[in-house]
């Protein structure tokens, strides 16, 4: 018999969410074969089976978050007659087991607690739209009790203030960076997106359904990217800056050696890498760029690793290219390449998305021209590329020119970076790349 | 309004009915002479005479089944279980012909019979003189049971009961005969079979329970109001029809329940109140339902400390509440 249990995913990684079964109930399961789909706050993960043989329990339910070390299924092996040692009677009452059995000190036992929710408690969140994570239960072990919520939501009504008294203080919310660092007009979007979330709104889709509206479930990673914007939007005052660059010379580099790369290398050349070397190196120029907020400083960091956006059918997932300012741009042509494709087929490993430094985003792809991206937290900025559009523009005051343009959109942490190095950096980018020439080496 | 003994108000409620209807009768073990075991019926047959007061054999089959064939003819009997450990006997007469009367003749006849039974323990009653039985007839459709816990609602649904067209089964805790007395309203009043009471206001947790044991969590319920915690206690009064509304309201009012009765837990009435508030109100629980009822054990204990551990009584219920609040 083996059981199969939730697995590590990363040094810092203490749970898991079960995205998928791959594997129901009577299922046969060859060795090493995926049986789950495991989310983690980063990373899509698959089980494999450790065992060949027949899945005869599922403990977790889909969506269910469950501690590393938890079982969540029972394979038995083939030819194998006896049975557990402790049959288990349903998904639910193996939750209870598992955290009296692998979590013996009281501390995380109040853990559990604190996230368990009833029902009446998470109802009450859905329809008030109180972050549960925030409020401090004074049920047992800490847990949130209905009580608490209806405090809360009563506490939100009177204001800002109201509601965040019933929070933990230090949790660096968007109303604490208020008032430390009051925004100036730049930052006007920032507060209108966060507006809504002030007021307790009802987010109940089931109340205004129509004839012909469909409602999606919302399944575990989008609810995760919807946090992560979330928070970022609260807690960053977000500014946002864009310029546009001639890059006629990047475009005809391109054509000149797109055949020969292609054979060369196995992969497209496109203009994706040569943003990303021009970034990397303007980071260097400008390391308070690559830097993060935290309470006591700005954390300026030392090495140039480049989150970039991915985005698949239904979700987006950033991966990292680490020390990207040490890659040619072929390097960065094979790393983007190798990163998107194990992104869209869910085999990138939680060391793929760590530690980014600095997003770059590659819009353009979509035919984008403009866009304003959200600061994946806790970096400082993040760098849309734009589709380049051949457009007439005015040359040397007296010529009109038929060129390649881009638009290189920005989002900052208004905390780390003012509009003076902002500019110096973004014209950095701008400058790196605008100096290509159908000759350039790369 | 005065205030009356819960037994008085048992009796009272059958003299003025069988003054005023002359259909209403009562048989039953030693109700005539002697005035029943626990006097329930004293000075009746002096009032109202053997005819109408009638002494029986010891035969529950036949105390019911006489009762059923009167009712049938349009008498309006209170057939006396001496005990309700004592019903056994009649338990088929009671199930099989006095339940389904008005089904199987779609309507043409009905059953207008009132069974009292004095049940519960707490009174060294051991064996087959302490026992909860209302579970057993839980399950039967055609049947109502009431049990009151105050003097002014044994009055009031002993009323009822003696004017349902269909056969009432009317469970008097022993233990309240002479404990309990309260204001009784004055005149023809009746108190309506199905609908629960508010014993309690609050806003912490709620205790749903019915007899003797709305005492006890009323006590339990005023030690626990002097730590600030509220309670809202339901007095169930009527256990079949249960009284829907009143215990989802009060299951959603606080979102924390648990349901007490003094009969075993295992399959008890507290089991289906638990099922009704998990079907109907799941997304305003905030704490699993609890109960807290009588051990799933044969019988009372005669033994004094036996039948106290056997027996629920405000300190167990308290500490039980007080579980349930802190959750």
């Amino acid at each position: 018999m083996a059981e199969i249990r939730m697995p590590k995913l990363g040094e810092s990684v203490t749970e898991g969410t079960i995205g998928r079964w791959l594997k129901q109930i009577g299922d046969s399961v060859a060795l090493y074969e995926p049986i789950a789909e495991v989310i983690t706050d980063k990373v899509n993960a698959e089980i494999p089976a450790e065992t060949a043989g027949t899945l005869t329990e599922i403990y977790i339910k889909e969506n269910e978050t469950v501690p590393v070390g938890t079982r969540i299924a029972f394979i038995k092996e083939a030819g194998e007659s006896g049975d557990r040692e402790t049959p288990l009677v349903s998904a639910s009452r193996e939750k209870v087991e598992v955290s009296a059995l692998e979590m013996p000190h009281a501390k995380d036992q109040d853990d559990a607690s604190r996230s368990r929710y009833s029902p009446a408690v998470v109802r009450l969140a859905q329809e008030h739209n109180v972050a549960l994570d925030k409020l401090r239960g004074t049920g047992l072990g800490g847990r949130i009790t209905r009580k608490d919520v209806l405090l809360a939501v009563e506490q939100g009504a009177k204001g800002v203030k109201g509601e965040r008294a019933s929070q933990p203080s230090g949790g660096g919310t968007f109303a604490t960076s208020v008032e430390q660092n009051p925004p100036s007009s730049a930052n006007a979007s920032s507060q209108r997106a966060f507006e809504p979330t002030m007021s307790a709104q009802k987010k109940d889709a089931s109340g205004h359904l129509g004839a012909r509206d469909v409602s999606m479930p919302i399944t575990p990673i989008r609810r995760t990217i919807a946090t992560r914007m979330k928070m970022s939007k609260h807690e960053i005052p977000h500014a946002w800056m864009m310029v546009e660059a001639d890059v006629t010379g990047m475009h005809q580099l391109r054509a000149r050696h797109k055949a020969a790369f292609r054979e060369r290398e196995g992969i497209e050349l496109t203009y994706f890498p040569f943003f990303l070397r021009a970034v990397a190196e303007a980071l260097k120029a400008y390391p308070l760029v690559n830097s993060e907020w935290t309470d006591d400083a700005i954390l300026i960091r030392g090495d140039i690793h480049l989150s970039i956006a991915v985005a698949t059918s239904d979700a987006l997932v950033v991966p990292v290219i680490h020390n990207a300012d040490q890659l040619t741009v072929t390097g960065l042509a094979h790393a983007v390449s190798d990163l998107a494709t194990r992104a869209r087929s869910n085999r990138l490993t939680l060391d793929d998305v760590k530690g980014g430094t600095f997003t770059v985003n590659n819009t353009g792809a979509f035919g984008s021209i403009q866009s304003q991206p959200i600061i994946n937290a806790p970096q400082a900025a993040i760098l849309s590329v734009e589709s380049i559009v051949q457009r007439p523009v005015i040359r040397g005051g007296d010529s009109i020119a038929i060129r390649s343009m881009v638009n290189l959109c920005m989002s900052l942490d208004h905390r780390i970076l003012d509009g003076f190095i902002a500019g110096q950096f973004i014209k950095s980018v701008k400058q790196r790349v605008e100096a290509y020439t159908v000759d350039s080496d790369f | 309004m005065a205030v009356k003994l819960y037994i008085d108000a048992i009796r009272e409620a059958m003299q003025e009915e069988m003054r005023q209807n002359p259909n209403v009768f009562v048989l039953g073990e030693d109700v005539g002479l002697r005035g029943g075991v626990f006097r329930v019926t004293q000075g009746m047959i002096e009032e109202f005479g053997p005819e109408r007061v009638m002494d029986t054999p010891l035969a529950e089959s036949a105390i019911v089944g006489v009762a059923i064939g009167a009712a049938a003819y349009g008498m309006r009997p209170i057939a006396e279980i001496q005990f309700a450990d004592f019903i056994m006997p009649a338990v088929n007469q009671i199930i099989s012909e006095a339940a389904k009367l008005r089904y199987r003749t779609q309507g043409d006849w009905h059953c207008p019979l009132v069974i009292r039974a004095p049940y519960g323990g707490g009174v060294h009653g051991a064996l087959y003189h302490s026992q909860s039985v209302e579970a057993l007839f839980y399950h039967v459709p055609g049947l109502k049971i009431v049990t009151p816990a105050t003097a002014a609602d044994a009055k009031g649904l002993l009323r009822a009961a003696l004017r349902d067209p269909d056969p009432v089964l009317y469970f008097e805790h022993k233990g309240m005969y002479r404990a309990i007395r309260d204001d009784v309203p004055e005149g023809d009043f009746t108190v309506p079979i199905g609908k629960a009471r508010v014993a309690r206001e609050g806003d912490d947790l709620t205790v749903i329970t019915y007899g003797l044991m709305v005492h006890h969590t009323l006590t339990a319920a005023e030690r626990l109001a002097a730590d600030g915690i509220s309670t809202h206690v339901i007095d169930l009064r009527s256990i079949l029809p249960l009284d829907r509304e009143a215990i989802l309201e009060a299951a959603r009012r606080t979102g924390k329940v648990l349901i007490v009765h003094e009969d075993n837990k295992t399959g008890g009435i507290g089991a289906e109140v638990s099922a009704l508030i998990a079907e109907e109100a799941l997304f305003d629980l905030d704490a699993p339902i609890a109960r807290l009822c009588g051990p799933d054990v044969p019988a009372m204990p005669f033994s004094a400390p036996l039948e106290a551990f056997y027996m629920l009584n405000s300190t167990k219920i308290e500490d039980a509440m007080r579980k349930l609040a802190a959750f």
